[in-house]
């Protein structure tokens, strides 16, 4: 790019139209354009296309009609969509009650800097090491399972078995739920701006009223969308999962991963694909109803 | 705003059971990590020592940590740049932009190893076998962040009329861009930074899937043979990126980590 065209560029107010049409411009992009072609775009296309196709690569929708049909990927799929869904209520739920109670605080109090960080790690830095934190807590050699026996022999925490499966899974994911949603749900807390609530009370209003007619009204949308949020959170992850079962595959993203590395000879790229054609789509049809609801939420966050 | 005795009550006791659950985790890991071996009473440190003297580990840090490097260099040098200029000279390619940078939202981590795998098996082969090659994923993955809070603080501040008086005062494109721009938006772009660093050491899904020693693997690995270390590691990196968190403003860091969303 030389000087003379940038002057050209820079003459905006009236000439600008001309610049825009200059082709040149465009390659500009093309570095970025061939990276996220390369890793972002080609392998999206090369699943989706994938999934269209047999073993033999021939064109063929056996895969996509007759996976769901197998219980053997039936069974992880439901359940991945059950503990997104219970996961994202019950971390929803704790989460917003959280941030609501922080809200209330100082603002910009080091407290506040303290929880947000920590809010940042637990929910978007664990995985691994999340579900050994759980072990170390809950698991055979855990100080809550320790405590617990010395209670009693019998209790629920005082036989570990619980953390290794589909309710374990649950507990250690509604863990990174709650900060998420703290941190996705703060800002809408803290935009319920406090004349409205003057308002309610000059007007007669008491507490019950103004959480039922104004509070939770406006916060119903951002509620909503957080849950949507945590619910593809939940369902995308496979870390927690990995490090947590060791067998069986209890979740479609463990299916997946089993169905791309089998050690057992059984590895199917269509089968990998069609599973992950299927959990995008999930994923779409939450986020485009996410989408729908920011617009709404947009209104008041002003 | 003032609160009842009900509502403080509540307020407490919400703020204390959630702290108590986040808490007691992080607790645990303290507590197994700092247990002697046998399983008798009394602490060792032995866990917190041996840290140092494992080479798998030490290796896979530095891998993570070069390819976290390559990953900021590549939302420096290219990202950040190539956003700029769209909101500069190409307006009608904003919203493509926005829509390639947002798709890793709509795409989980285990379905781009599914698609990429192919492409990673012939790098390996014919470029390099070195997990540093991993840098050319993640840096996709963090696009939503970096996309987030960049084209927040694009908004914010009149871009146009500073790079048109840049311009007019002689600046070349690049000067324009990275003398003037970056700078201005330099807030935007650290929450970016802090972000692609804590997501190259926290991740796992692709790494281990693709057969690449990271820093997730190898504790992953270690957590068959000993437990203790592992554990003692993955405090050390939970409270490594805390602190980095915890050392960026409040409200500058908020954009970054806040705008997981995509409308």
């Amino acid at each position: 790019m030389t000087n003379s065209q940038i002057a050209r560029a820079g003459s905006s107010t009236g000439t600008g139209s001309r610049f825009w049409r200059n082709k040149r411009d465009y390659l500009g992009v093309l570095p970025f354009l061939f990276l996220s072609g390369l890793f972002l775009l080609w392998p999206t296309f090369n699943v989706v296309y994938g999934a269209f196709f047999s073993d033999e690569g021939k064109f063929s929708l056996d895969y996509l009609t007759n996976t769901i049909k197998d219980d053997g990927h039936r069974i992880p799929f439901v359940h991945s969509l059950q503990i997104s869904l219970w996961t994202s209520i019950a971390g929803g739920i704790l989460g917003a009650l959280f941030a609501w109670a922080i809200s209330t605080g100082k603002p910009d109090g080091v407290a506040r800097r303290f929880v947000l960080a920590a809010g940042g790690v637990l929910a978007q830095f664990g995985g691994v090491m999340l579900a050994f934190a759980f072990f170390a807590t809950f698991g055979f050699n855990g100080f809550v399972t320790a405590l617990a026996l010395k209670v009693s022999e019998t209790n629920f925490l005082a036989s570990p078995e619980w953390l290794y499966g589909l309710f374990g899974l649950g507990v250690v994911y509604t863990f990174f739920q709650i900060p998420l949603m703290f941190i996705v749900f703060l800002p809408a807390v803290e935009n319920l701006k406090p004349q409205w609530r003057e308002a309610s009370e000059s007007l007669g209003g008491s507490a019950k009223d103004y959480w039922f007619r104004i509070g939770f009204p406006i916060l119903f949308p951002s509620f909503l969308g957080g849950l949507l949020l945590l619910f593809v959170n939940s369902f995308s992850a496979y870390a927690t999962a990995a490090a947590l079962i060791s067998q069986g595959t209890i979740i479609t993203p463990l299916d997946i991963g089993g169905a791309l590395s089998s050690e057992t000879g059984g590895a199917s790229a269509p089968l990998a694909k069609t599973l992950s054609l299927y959990m995008v789509l999930v994923v779409v049809i939450v986020m485009a109803l996410y989408s729908l609801l920011r617009k709404r939420v947009s209104k008041w966050e002003q | 705003m003032k609160l009842g005795i009900p509502s403080r009550i509540f307020r407490v006791f919400i703020i204390a059971s959630t702290t108590l659950y986040l808490a007691a985790p992080l607790y645990g890991m303290l507590d197994f990590s700092t247990k002697p071996l046998g399983g008798e009473g009394g602490r060792t440190l032995r866990a917190w020592k041996a840290i140092g003297s494992q080479e798998d580990l030490t290796s896979s840090i530095t891998v993570s940590f070069a390819i976290a490097i390559i990953v900021m260099l590549l939302v420096f040098l290219l990202v950040v740049p190539t956003v700029i200029w769209v909101h500069l000279r190409l307006p009608k390619l904003r919203r493509p932009l926005e829509l390639i940078c947002l798709l890793p939202l709509a795409i989980p981590g285990i379905v781009i190893v599914v698609g990429i795998a192919p492409l990673y098996r012939w790098i390996s082969i014919n470029i390099t076998e070195s997990p540093v090659s991993l840098a050319g994923v993640y840096s996709m993955l963090i696009l939503p962040y970096t996309y987030r809070s960049l084209s927040a603080s694009l908004d914010l501040v009149d871009i146009s009329t500073l790079a048109e008086a840049a311009r007019t005062l002689g600046a070349s494109t690049m000067r324009t861009i990275f003398g003037v721009v970056m700078p201005t938006i330099r807030s935007g772009i650290m929450s970016g930074v802090v972000i692609s660093l804590a997501l190259v050491l926290g991740e796992f899904t692709i790494s281990s899937l693709l057969s690449y020693d990271t820093l997730q693997v190898v504790i992953y690995l270690l957590g068959r043979e000993d437990g203790k270390i592992a554990v003692a590691v993955s405090l050390a990196a939970l409270l490594f990126v805390f602190g980095i968190l915890f050392a960026i403003p409040t409200t500058k860091r908020r954009g970054a980590i806040l705008d997981a969303d995509i409308a």
